[in-house]
């Protein structure tokens, strides 16, 4: 599966040829240094891991420090790892000017080299977005599960009104069923969205464009797969 | 933020249109697409909110159809507004003119400002 790592911007809406406003939400995504290939013969499956964004040295171990110099680039704030990584799919973005390459005809890549966001997505294309939703802290069933509430507030009704009401039977099974859906911790797990449309791809400030909301808060990593 | 606008910058037409404030009494001339056919609309009335910023920036505009009030919301950076004509001079002491929606009639007017042209 084709991927590439970056940060959410931020969110807005533009106007499409037709006229239709779309929002979508903005994503940066520098190029990302490929920092190990691993193959069928060596590792038993084939992958690309890639590295994206910046971080001190003095906040990696060693042992990463090493294996990012392997690939002859710096500390790095996110290393993820794409099975199934198709080089031969890439397309190198046709030069004003110049005629569109053929697709199929792939890019030649090897340790160290970087892949830009236009070389794996072209406008119009379907893509997950991957990213780590904003904790809402300790919510209540209402918000957390969808509960409907009472959605009264006379008939008797007082301090119910969000209430998740009964959690089981009396005293057969004297037990609440694990798995019951109660108040708790919510948001801040990875969700991934399918099938979101590639917008716009503005290659100069490695941008793209993703109609619809992503996971995660204004800086948050997001990976986007094929 | 700087790369949202940037991202405005890129993929907005720029354009003006007729420099209006609230208040003032205007006629939107919008493209309206029904199947294969094109034909442009009127939309008269007073606007009576101007609102965000960049390419997210909205008018809004009310007038009374048949006894009932009608607002519609249009993007500045909209491709399917023509034009937009100013009728009338608005006189006002505020920026979102809301006050209106409750008021029928006479009371619903706003007084005309003269400009000199």
């Amino acid at each position: 599966m084709n991927g590439i790592i970056g940060k959410k911007v931020g969110m807005t809406s533009i106007h499409l040829e037709n006229g239709k406003n779309v929002s979508c939400t903005v994503i940066e995504a520098k190029p990302n240094v490929i920092t190990q290939m691993k193959t069928e013969e060596s590792d038993g499956y084939n992958a690309f891991q890639l590295a994206y964004g910046e971080r001190k040295a003095k906040n990696l171990s060693q042992g990463l420090m090493g294996h990012l110099e392997k690939a002859g680039t710096g500390p790095k704030q996110k290393i993820i790892e794409f099975r199934d990584f198709d080089p031969t799919s890439l397309v190198s973005p046709a030069a004003e000017g110049e005629e569109a390459p053929a697709e199929g005809e792939g890019l030649a890549k090897k340790l160290g080299d970087l892949i830009s966001v236009s070389e794996v997505f072209k406008e119009g294309d379907v893509v997950n977005v991957i990213g780590t939703s904003k904790g809402k802290g300790f919510q209540g069933v209402v918000k957390r599960h969808g509960f409907k509430g009472v959605n009264d507030a006379t008939h008797g009704q007082h301090n119910r009104q969000r209430a998740p009401g009964s959690i089981g039977a009396a005293s057969y099974p004297a037990k609440v069923f694990k798995g019951m859906r109660m108040g708790g911790r919510t948001g801040g797990n990875r969700i991934k969205m399918q099938n979101l449309q590639v917008v716009k791809i503005l290659q100069d400030k490695h941008l793209v464009l993703i109609k619809g909301a992503v996971p995660g808060h204004k800086g948050a990593i997001v990976i986007i797969e094929k | 933020m700087d790369l949202i606008n940037y991202v405005h910058e890129q993929l907005s037409q720029k354009r003006t249109l007729a420099d209006f404030k609230p208040g003032d009494n205007v006629v939107v001339s919008y493209k309206i697409v029904e199947g294969a056919k094109e034909r442009i609309q009127d939309f008269r009335g007073d606007v009576i909110q101007i609102k965000g910023s960049g390419s997210t920036k909205t008018f809004t505009v009310r007038k009374i159809a048949s006894g009932v009030g009608v607002e519609r919301i249009f993007p500045f950076a909209s491709p399917n507004i023509v034009d937009v004509k100013i009728t009338k001079h608005g006189k006002v002491r505020r920026a979102k003119l809301f006050y209106l929606r409750e008021l029928v009639g006479k009371k619903a007017r706003i007084k005309e400002r003269k400009v000199n042209k």
